[in-house]
């Protein structure tokens, strides 16, 4: 493990995010899902290293295998945080 | 709702309906919200008679803005007025972000090292109406009139004649200049008949004020799907006097009138804070985000300021913070006008430089009304993918949005400043906000801060090194005495010891450790002109008379290519 980068890497988090909702923005579920595809594909392309990639799948699916979005935490909120 | 109760400030009736005197009068501002007032203190310490228009007869109901940002403390601070704000606010800097219950992300604001304010200070809005308005009365000019509602307004080539309501019937008064920060729904916007251009969203959100004595640390908490309240967005932030600020997101398409109700708002925030932590509901609102502007904030004789210029969404503390802002920038302006020392174009220049910075508050605004109410399933998706990632993934937490906190925005491309033509680090570029840092003191000295020691007006920094004869003193004090006087200040890093005559506005900054040098990149012959809202306006490596005058003349609008750009930028659009 260790060669997918899990730390931030991107300089402007939020430009990059901005740029990437904006390329859904008017699309058609079925063309956003296309241009989802496309887009991993290219990304993927650029990475090329087959480990990172496997890796980057691993995690991608983590939690649909804990249960996924259907699951919802019992635990409330914490309440006492120290200011630390 | 509220169930606070303010002062009430009694109804006076004005000269204009005690007499049949009408006077021209040179300002007039229309709101004694924080950006009105801020805007009268300021102006009134430059030695104007303000009126100001008051449609209530006290102050805001409900705490509104609730965070108040460094710049907004600073400008404060050199109002004379921060000191019981700052006294009477909470200390805040962490801000966690949870998601069913796990804390998935958190930022720490720490105060900068020898910065006389920090990040922010939390303080209900109507209380910093009451400190703003006693600092108002302290100076004796400004006319405060309660319960007197602009209802039209007339512009004429001279000046601008308000109608006013009042409980004994309607008069007119009569401005050379108006400022319109009147709020959000402001009247003479509406009479006017000027529209805002930008994005409202459909996702209500429940705001509310709480008082309760919980043991909740002094943090911004917020939740995205708690268990409290599934599926929506919650936010619990502190402020003053065992207050505390609620705002959750509602189910798209309920009914405000009925969730504002106190049998709504009660189990919502019951459920929210536990059994057992006896609480009262003080304010109830129900509300969209917006984001969007004037396409100019100057009309004519009227200048538009705060949310009668802008409406921001709160996540942010924008509005209050970009309102303040509005105040410093147009206070130095108005000024020069009425002093007759600067030409109307400077009033342009407030506008294109105001718009610049709401348009930066309002792109980000947008990204987190994005984030935390997103308006279509890919972003939705997005949302949620970016939340379930950021529990385990350290990439993914500084993507999740949950406000992003005032900053201001330096002004990098303003038609006023002077472009860089020498060597220079970026950090004090043109258009960059000045830090209100600690100037080094003799100990048992008291503090004393850089913005707070530059004067009223314009101001020059001249680096000088140890006992330098300093051959530019009579160009100094040249500058320092012409019509609109630089205030000289020669920063040296010890005091000199036989010291060079000092022509009149001209004073010694002692800066032994450099930390004033430092902060400007600033090296022997280093001159920074300053403009009186502590932005750097121009600098160079080397002092020189006539482009210091240059660089005022264009810091004032009087410089031809000023015009141009300004005439440009009023076709700016809000980001969307």
């Amino acid at each position: 493990m260790g060669m997918l980068r899990v730390e931030l890497g991107l300089e402007r988090p939020d430009d990059v995010y901005d740029a990437l909702m904006r390329t859904f923005d008017g699309l058609t579920e079925e063309q956003t899902q296309l241009v989802m595809a496309k887009l991993i594909l290219l990304l993927a392309n650029h990475i090329g290293d087959a480990q990172v990639l496997s890796e980057a799948m691993a995690i991608a699916k983590d939690d649909i295998n804990q249960g996924g979005l259907a699951q919802r935490d019992p635990k409330i909120p914490p309440r006492q945080e120290n200011a630390s | 709702m509220s169930s606070e109760t303010h002062p009430q400030h009694p109804y006076l009736p004005a000269e204009e309906q005690r007499t049949r005197n009408r006077p021209r009068r040179p300002v007039v501002i229309c709101g004694a919200g924080p950006v009105g007032l801020t805007t009268a203190v300021g102006l009134a310490r430059q030695g104007h008679p303000i009126v100001v228009l008051e449609k209530d007869s006290t102050y805001s109901i409900g705490s509104r803005a609730i965070c108040w940002a460094e710049r907004t403390l600073d400008i404060w601070s050199r109002l004379g007025c921060v000191e019981p704000i700052l006294e009477r606010s909470v200390t805040w800097s962490i801000g966690r972000v949870f998601r069913r219950g796990e804390e998935v992300y958190h930022f720490n604001l720490k105060p900068a090292a020898n910065h006389k304010h920090p990040p922010f200070r939390n303080l209900q809005q109507y209380e910093v109406e009451a400190f703003l308005f006693q600092a108002s009365q302290h100076l004796g000019n400004v006319d405060v009139r309660w319960t007197h509602q602009v209802t039209q307004v007339r512009q004429g080539p001279e000046s601008v004649i308000l109608e006013v309501q009042t409980p004994e019937g309607s008069y007119e008064l009569e401005a050379a200049y108006v400022v319109a920060a009147d709020g959000a729904q402001s009247a003479v916007r509406q009479s006017l008949g000027l529209d805002f251009e930008g994005a409202v969203f459909e996702s209500p959100f429940l705001i509310a004020d709480i008082r309760m004595k919980a043991a909740f640390p002094p943090e911004r908490l917020f939740w995205f799907d708690p268990s409290f309240h599934p599926g929506r967005s919650a936010l619990l932030h502190k402020q003053a006097n065992n207050l505390w600020r609620i705002d959750l997101q509602l189910e798209p398409g309920a009914d405000p009138e009925l969730e504002r109700s106190p049998e709504r708002v009660a189990p919502r925030i019951r459920a929210m804070v536990g059994e057992g932590i006896p609480f009262d509901v003080v304010w109830s609102s129900v509300y969209t985000f917006k984001c969007r502007r004037l396409a100019s904030f100057r009309h004519g004789r009227v200048i538009f300021a705060g949310d009668a210029a802008h409406q921001l969404s709160p996540f942010g503390a924008r509005g209050g913070n970009c309102g303040t802002q509005d105040a410093d920038n147009l206070v130095w302006k108005l000024d020069l006008l009425l002093k007759g020392l600067a030409p109307e174009g400077i009033i342009d220049s407030y506008s294109e430089e105001r718009i610049f910075g709401a348009d930066f508050d309002i792109m980000t605004a947008m990204r987190s009304n994005h984030f935390i109410a997103p308006q279509t399933r890919t972003r939705q998706l997005f949302r949620d993918a970016v939340l379930s990632l950021s529990q385990k993934w350290p990439f993914a937490r500084p993507l999740v949005n949950s406000g992003r906190m005032s900053n201001p925005v330096p002004l990098r491309s303003s038609s006023l400043n002077t472009p860089d033509t020498d060597e220079f680090s970026a950090t004090m570029g043109p258009g960059s906000p000045c830090p209100n840092i600690g100037v080094d003191v003799l100990e048992g000295e008291p503090s004393r801060w850089l913005l707070d020691e530059l004067g009223k007006g314009f101001c020059g920094l001249y680096f000088a090194q140890d006992g330098e004869q300093l051959p530019a003193m009579q160009a100094l004090g040249e500058l320092a005495a012409a019509h609109i006087p630089i205030a000289m200040r020669v920063v040296t890093p010890a005091a000199i010891a036989r010291g060079p005559e000092l022509s009149p506005g001209v004073s010694l900054l002692v800066d032994p450790h450099g930390l004033v040098a430092r902060q400007f990149d600033a090296r022997p012959g280093t001159f920074y002109l300053l403009r009186p809202d502590g932005y750097v306006a121009a600098r160079w490596r080397e002092f020189s008379l006539q482009r210091v005058r240059q660089a005022l003349e264009r810091a004032t609008a009087r410089h031809p290519r000023t015009e141009r750009a300004s005439a440009e930028a009023g076709h700016g659009n809000a980001a969307s």
